[in-house]
């Protein structure tokens, strides 16, 4: 049976060639390619500046987990150091990608198995922490915040606000705007305080809730010796019980100063990594709680002062000539990076997100290799359905969390 | 009124004439019902998913079914090539007429019956489990995979939960002695009000019957052989315009229908739940639509069984438990120790 890719639980182009034996499965074919942009291909011929957008385009629902494994790429080879301040910023907005992906995540894989009030419930937090992204980078979704040496711009004094329009008065629209009067700062603070209340009435809806365990105990298990053969990062890993994250084994950012802990399950099923990723939303929450009341106290720049990486100041520009050059060169030709090949991984949402990056000395990368996690999991689904039902496979296409995003890049 | 139309039309015309306005009298509201149900379902489940639902067309979006209706009405109905015609545009039929056939029976007031017969309840399950050949005539008509397997999953689904909800309601017929749906409500009519119902004594029953009556119509948590997510629309995966819309139709005549009978067989129908307060068919309006309020927040609030948890349900939870209770019940009353 051909399943997709116009199909409502193909999350997105995924076609599936399944041989069927009456409802259980035999044989999972998945086919890929329908997303493919060429996105490596297309690095090749642009300046290093200019590749960061197409890196949110990769895992369209961790944007700016991508675009930190690609700026650390460039970072680590221009040998430059990033500010502190710019670090923990990353920091926290990696969280906030994480919570983000996280909470698409199990609302898709909830309406797969067939809840459908937590789709909603997910996107209403969903909603608060794209504003965040709104306020801190003027896009929703592509946000295009990281920069080599740091972020584009420090984080605002003050939060977008809901207008009065024709279908929301004044009443109404003052109730929403009440924590936004204050800075992102404030605004993300009241998330964080009131996210863990959230989160359990997400848990009130599934965790106990018979039919949910009955759909996924024991479904797609996964033993933690062939989850690391087949290649699993991420939850999928952390599910199967290996404790491995890249935030603790190989600290980059500001990770190493902060305080969290790596959520692993014990059997390896659908249950255990719906756990794990529900734990990783509160721990998440955790880190972006420190890195608020860390970046109160400690303001400071967010860009590196290398000139020949980041844009100089505009004051600073029109009174020198140096400056003019430098603002002329970058805008212009690119930032040229030293000759050498680099690998740089970050734990994206759903797993290892890695650049591998080739330098000739040019302004452009000689080669980009992008490590995408769900590629991985895609390429197991195979060994995960077989002899699982369809109503399984379905669940287990939401388990896996893919995004034809990076698998087909 | 009869004797009037007798005069225009001759006694055996106006017969016929007659019946036929009765029939009109109901099934026009019922096809009313089943639009306000539809919206009802989007407004409810829309407020418990922090949405609002349609409220565009018309005030309040009240004219909303309408639009929809008229949306399907002039949409091409497509027939797949491989389809085999004369079965694919019965089935839509085949699912509707018994969802309608069924209410010829059903009484709405102790007066108010299409045709009060002393079968009326074989009759209703009689013609209700037609409905599934609908469904399976649609499914192998549009010769398609995704709707073969609907079928495969409703034919078994029916079989198993049809044996349980006749297993709860032969308990309801123990209790008042006919399968005359009007005795079976008188029956439950005592001085203390609620406590006459049959709801009471034969609580488990009516759960496993509501159980089976939201896998009968095949909703929400028990909806595999739909399971949008999983083989896309299952057997009415090939159908569109007006054709879908009777599938629709006949969906939600039968939410009414099941509810409806569980009114009268375990909710007292058009009784009162007080002593005191006066009888009618607001009784049995409120009660019928709070057991369909029940079938929309259960949707909003389970994920979907697969379809072999479903049969375990059925056959080794729900059936068993109906055998059960109906011995003690038998032997309670044989023993004359039942207090009602």
């Amino acid at each position: 049976m051909n399943f997709g890719p116009q199909h409502p639980a193909a999350h997105g182009v995924l076609r599936l060639v399944l041989e069927l034996n009456g409802e259980v499965i035999e044989r999972a074919d998945p086919h890929i390619g329908l997303l493919h942009r060429a996105t490596e291909k297309l690095a090749e011929q642009k300046t290093f500046l200019q590749s960061v957008p197409y890196m949110d385009r990769l895992d369209y629902m961790s944007m700016m987990c991508n675009e930190h494994a690609y700026v650390m790429a460039i970072e680590k080879l221009l040998n430059i150091d990033v500010p502190l301040r710019a670090q923990y910023i990353r920091v926290m907005f990696d969280e906030i990608t994480r919570i983000l992906n996280h909470l698409l995540w199990l609302g898709a894989h909830g309406l797969d198995v067939g809840a459908m009030t937590i789709f909603l419930y997910c996107f209403r937090e969903r909603e608060d922490l794209m504003d965040c992204y709104e306020a801190v980078s003027g896009a929703r979704l592509h946000a295009a915040y990281y920069r080599p040496g740091g972020v584009y711009r420090d984080l605002p004094e003050r939060m977008p606000q809901y207008a009065v329009s024709k279908f929301r008065d004044q009443k109404k629209a003052d109730k929403l705007n009440a924590n936004r009067e204050g800075s992102l700062l404030d605004f993300i603070e009241d998330f964080t305080a009131r996210f863990p209340q959230k989160v359990d009435e997400y848990e009130t809806l599934l965790t106990d809730n018979r039919i949910w365990k009955q759909r996924t105990v024991s479904i797609g298990v996964v033993s933690p010796e062939r989850a690391i053969a087949l290649g699993f990062t991420g939850p999928m890993l952390r599910g199967s019980g290996v404790a491995w994250d890249l935030r603790k084994k190989q600290p980059y950012a500001a990770y190493n100063r902060v305080d969290f802990d790596i959520p692993v399950g014990v059997t390896g099923d659908c249950y255990d990594r719906y756990l794990v990723r529900i734990e990783e939303m509160r721990q998440s929450n955790r880190i972006v709680r420190q890195c608020v009341d860390w970046l109160r106290g400690n303001p400071g720049p967010v860009m590196s002062d290398n000139h020949k990486v980041a844009p100089s100041s505009r004051v600073a520009m029109k009174a020198n000539m140096e400056e003019l050059i430098h603002h002329f060169k970058l805008f212009t030709e690119g930032m040229h990076v030293p000759a050498g090949e680099v690998y740089s991984a970050v734990e994206a949402p759903k797993g290892e997100f890695g650049i591998y990056l080739v330098s000739d000395g040019a302004n452009k990368p000689y080669r980009l290799k992008i490590r995408a996690p769900a590629f991985a999991h895609l390429s197991a689904m195979d060994e995960m359905v077989r002899g699982h039902m369809i109503a399984d496979l379905v669940a287990i296409i939401g388990t896996q969390d893919i995004v034809f995003g990076e698998v087909d890049r | 009124m009869e004797g009037w139309l007798a005069g225009w039309f001759g006694a055996p015309a106006a017969v016929t004439l007659w019946t036929f306005a009765k029939i009109l009298a109901i099934v026009v509201p019922i096809i009313l019902c089943v639009a306000y149900l539809t919206l009802a379902e989007r407004k409810v489940i829309g407020f418990m998913q922090l949405r609002i639902g349609p409220n565009r067309v018309g005030p309040k979006g009240l004219l909303q079914p309408f639009a929809d209706v008229l949306k399907l009405l002039v949409k091409e109905v497509v027939v797949p090539s491989s389809a085999s015609k004369f079965l694919f545009f019965i089935a839509p039929m085949l699912s509707l007429m018994p969802a309608l056939a069924a209410w010829a029976v059903m009484p709405f007031t102790d007066s108010m019956v299409l045709s009060n017969i002393d079968a009326g309840l074989l009759y209703v399950l009689a013609i209700t489990s037609m409905g599934v050949y609908g469904v399976l005539v649609a499914s192998w008509a549009s010769n398609s995979k995704y709707a073969l397997l609907g079928a495969m999953r409703s034919a078994a689904q029916i079989v198993a939960y049809e044996i349980a909800m006749g297993f709860a309601l032969v308990c309801v017929l123990m209790m008042s002695g006919s399968l005359n749906l009007s005795v079976i409500v008188d029956a439950q009519r005592t001085q203390f009000g609620i406590l006459g119902w049959n709801l009471i004594p034969l609580f488990p029953m009516f759960v496993v019957y509501f159980i089976s009556a939201v896998a009968e119509t095949n909703r929400a948590p028990f909806d595999v052989a739909e399971g949008e997510s999983e083989i896309v629309a299952g057997f009415h995966v090939e159908y569109s315009g007006t054709a879908f819309a009777v599938f629709f139709l006949a969906e939600y005549a039968n939410m009414i229908l099941v509810s409806a009978l569980a009114v009268l067989m375990f909710l007292g129908g058009w009784l009162s739940p007080v002593a005191g307060i006066p009888d009618g068919f607001f009784w049995f309006a409120a009660k019928t639509a709070f057991l369909l309020f029940c079938f929309l927040w259960i949707r909003a609030t389970f994920p979907r069984y697969r379809y072999d948890q479903i049969m375990r349900l059925g056959w080794k939870v729900l059936i068993p438990l109906t055998i059960v209770w109906l011995l003690l019940i038998g032997v309670l009353m044989r023993m004359s120790w039942w207090p009602w």
